[in-house]
C-alpha cells in the first residue's frame, strides 16, 4: 500500500484511521505511564548521578508520549492534554505491567521503592521500545515514521543506560542477583501484555502500520538474551490481564488520580 | 545560593596558625583576581569556609528538588509536566556538580560523598531554609521557580567572580540554568495570575506563605541577629561581593514591582520604599524561627530528611553491589 502522508489523508479512510489511533494510544499511554512512574522516583534513586540520568530519561519519555498524543490530536481524537489527563482507566491502552507501583508506600510518604523492579522493567520495556520504534520507522503513516526516527535518537541512550544497570547488578553480589531474578520472574508472568498490539494487531499489520507481533517478539527475545544472564524457562504470560484490551489495576487508578489532581481542580482553566 | 554559614568564628583566631608568608602570597593572589584551584595551597579557614558553603549549596540543590518533586507528577498540563521535570533534573545536576567540588576540598581530611550524606542525615550538614517549607498547592511550585530561584540568581551572581576556580566555574553554568527556571516559574505564575479567581487566590495564598522564608533566604543582616554569620569571611576571601542585606534589597528591588504589577500583595503592612536612603523598609522575619528551621525543625524538615533516609537505607544493596569489592557489608 502507499504511504499516508498526513492526518487529513488518514482521516479519509475510516478503517485505517481507527487502527492507527489504536496503535498510537498504545504508544502514548505506555510512555506516559512509564514516565509517570519514573517521576515518582526523583530524589530517591540509589545515588545522585542516577537521579540526574533517570530524571533526564523520564523527561524524554514524557516528551515521547506528548509526540504521540499530538498525533492523536491531529487525527481528531481531542486535545493532547485532555487525552493525557481525562481518559478513565477503561479507555487506557498501556500494558498493566507498566502501571505497577514502584514499591510500597507513596512517592510522598515512606516510599520503599524497589530498584530491582525498576531496572528490570525499564530494561525490558526499553528493549521492546527500540524494536518497536525500528519497525515504526517503516510505518505507512509517515508522521509516525518520522516521530519514531526522532524518538530513536534519544531512546538509544536510554536503553544503553538500563543495559548497563542490568549488566552491573547481575554481575555483582548474591543479593543483587537474587533481587533481579525475582523481579525478572515476576515480569515473565506479566510482560506478554507489553509485547502485544491488542485486538487490532492483524489490521495494524495489514495496513503496514507496524510488523506482526510475532516478528517484534522474536526480535525482542533475541535482544534480551544477549544481555540477561538467565532467562526464565516458562513461557511469557499476561497473568494480570491485558492493558491493550483496556483491562487495568488499582495501580493505574492511583496514578491517574495523582497525575490529574491539579488538572481536575478546574478542567477549563488555563494552567 | 546561600550566604549563611554556621559556626562562624573570629577571623583572627582561625588564621593564627597559618604560615604568614604563604598566607600573604595567597591573599596577594586573590587580591590580584587570580583563581585558586583545588591543589593550590590555601588557608585552613578558606578551605573550611568553602566546604561549608559549597556542601550546603550542593545538598540544598538536592534537598531542593524534593519540595518541587511533590508537584512534578501532578503538574497540570503536558507542557508543565515537561517543564518541571526538566527543572528538577537541572537541580539534581547542580547538586551533583557542587558535591564534586566539595569532595575535592574534603580530600585532605579523607572525607567523601558518603560522609556528606551521613552528615546530612545526622543533621550536621544543613540545607537551605526555603527547602524546609511545605508546598501546599500547585501555586507553590510556581512561587518556588519564580521567587526562590529568582532569589538564588541574585545570591549566586554575587559569587560569579568567586576566588575559588572550581566553584566559580560551576556557578557560571548553574546561573545560566537558573534563569530558565525563573522563567519557568514566571510562566506558571502568569497563568495563575491571569486565570480564574480561584487560581488567583491560590497564588496570593502561596506568596503570603512564602514571604517570610524569602526574606530569610539571604540570611541575617549581621552576626548580631543570629549569633553567627560568615559573610565577613566570605567577603574577605573574595568569594562574594555584596552583603546579605544588599542582596535582599536587590531582590526586593527586582521582584516587588513585579509582584505588585500582577495585582498581588505581600503580607507586610509596614513595607515601604525609603526614597532618601534608596532602600526598602520591611518587617524583619522571625530570626529565631529561621534558626529553628535550618536546625531541621522547620515545617517539613523531618519529612524531607526521612525521604532521603529511606532512599539511603533502601538502596544500600545497590551501593554494595556497585562497590569495587562487592563482598563488603
Amino acid at each position: 500500500m502507499t504511504n499516508i502522508e498526513s492526518a487529513d489523508q488518514a482521516k479519509q479512510d475510516s478503517s485505517y484511521r481507527e487502527v492507527l489511533t489504536e496503535l498510537l494510544y498504545q504508544l502514548a499511554d505506555d510512555d506516559f505511564i512509564v514516565s509517570f512512574r519514573g517521576s515518582e522516583w526523583l530524589g530517591l534513586a540509589p545515588h545522585i548521578e542516577e537521579d540526574v540520568s533517570f530524571s533526564s530519561i523520564t523527561q524524554n519519555t514524557m516528551g515521547h508520549a506528548v509526540l504521540y498524543y499530538q498525533l492523536l490530536e491531529e487525527l481528531g481524537e481531542g486535545e493532547a492534554d485532555v487525552l493525557a489527563h481525562e481518559r478513565p482507566p477503561e479507555k487506557r491502552r498501556n500494558a498493566i505491567y507498566l502501571e505497577k507501583q514502584n514499591g510500597d508506600g507513596s512517592y510522598l510518604d515512606e516510599p520503599y521503592y524497589d530498584w530491582a523492579l525498576t531496572v528490570i522493567r525499564q530494561y525490558l520495556y526499553e528493549t521492546f521500545k527500540k524494536v518497536k520504534l525500528e519497525a515504526l520507522t517503516k510505518s505507512s503513516y509517515v508522521p509516525l515514521a518520522d516521530a519514531a526516527q526522532k524518538v530513536l535518537m534519544e531512546q538509544t541512550y536510554h536503553l544503553a543506560h538500563w543495559k548497563t544497570w542490568v549488566r552491573q547488578l547481575q554481575d555483582s553480589t548474591e543479593e543483587a542477583k537474587t533481587r533481579l531474578q525475582s523481579r525478572l520472574k515476576e515480569a515473565w508472568g506479566e510482560f506478554l501484555d507489553v509485547l502485544e498490539l491488542g485486538p487490532k494487531a492483524n489490521d495494524m499489520e495489514k495496513h503496514q502500520l507496524i510488523v506482526a507481533e510475532s516478528v517484534l517478539q522474536k526480535k525482542w527475545l533475541e535482544e534480551i538474551k544477549e544481555t540477561l544472564a538467565v532467562i526464565p524457562a516458562e513461557p511469557l504470560q499476561k497473568n494480570k490481564g491485558s492493558g491493550r484490551n483496556t483491562e487495568h489495576t488499582q495501580d493505574l487508578t492511583q496514578a491517574l488520580v495523582t497525575l490529574s489532581e491539579v488538572y481536575d481542580q478546574d478542567k477549563n482553566a488555563v494552567w | 545560593m546561600y550566604n549563611f554559614v554556621e559556626h562562624g568564628g573570629k577571623v583572627t583566631e582561625n588564621t593564627a596558625n597559618e604560615d604568614p608568608i604563604l598566607y600573604e602570597q595567597f591573599m596577594a593572589r586573590i587580591e590580584a583576581g587570580e583563581k585558586i584551584e583545588a591543589d593550590d595551597w590555601m588557608p585552613e579557614e578558606y578551605r573550611q569556609t568553602l566546604i561549608k558553603l559549597i556542601s550546603m549549596h550542593g545538598i540544598s540543590e538536592i534537598m531542593g528538588a524534593l519540595p518541587e518533586k511533590e508537584w512534578t507528577p501532578k503538574a497540570p498540563t503536558l507542557k508543565r509536566k515537561l517543564g518541571i521535570m526538566a527543572k528538577v533534573q537541572d537541580e539534581m545536576g547542580h547538586g551533583q556538580l557542587l558535591l564534586r567540588v566539595s569532595e575535592d576540598l574534603l580530600k585532605p581530611y579523607g572525607k567523601q560523598r558518603e560522609d556528606l550524606m551521613q552528615d546530612l542525615l545526622k543533621g550536621d550538614l544543613k540545607f537551605h531554609n526555603v527547602f524546609h517549607m511545605a508546598t501546599k498547592t500547585w501555586a507553590d511550585a510556581g512561587v518556588v521557580g519564580w521567587l526562590v530561584d529568582g532569589a538564588a540568581i541574585i545570591s549566586q551572581t554575587n559569587m560569579l567572580d568567586a576566588s575559588y576556580g572550581p566553584y566559580q566555574r560551576a556557578l557560571q553554568r548553574i546561573c545560566a540554568e537558573e534563569v530558565f527556571h525563573a522563567q519557568h516559574g514566571e510562566a506558571i505564575i502568569m497563568a495563575l495570575a491571569e486565570g480564574t479567581e480561584e487560581q488567583r487566590n491560590m497564588l496570593q495564598d502561596a506568596v503570603n506563605r512564602w514571604w517570610p522564608a524569602l526574606l530569610m533566604f539571604f540570611g541575617p543582616g549581621s552576626a548580631s541577629t543570629t549569633g553567627s554569620s560568615k559573610q565577613e569571611v566570605t567577603t574577605k576571601y573574595k568569594i562574594r561581593k555584596s552583603s546579605n542585606e544588599e542582596l535582599r534589597q536587590a531582590f526586593l528591588d527586582k521582584y516587588l514591582p513585579r509582584v505588585f504589577s500582577l495585582g498581588l500583595s505581600v503580607p507586610d503592612d509596614t513595607l515601604y520604599y525609603n526614597e532618601g536612603e534608596k532602600r526598602w523598609v520591611y518587617q524583619q522575619p522571625d530570626w529565631n524561627e529561621f534558626k529553628q528551621i535550618i536546625g531541621n525543625n522547620g515545617p517539613r524538615s523531618k519529612e524531607r530528611l526521612r525521604l532521603r533516609e529511606i532512599a539511603y537505607e533502601n538502596n544500600r544493596w545497590v551501593r554494595q553491589a556497585l562497590a569495587p569489592y562487592p563482598a563488603y557489608s
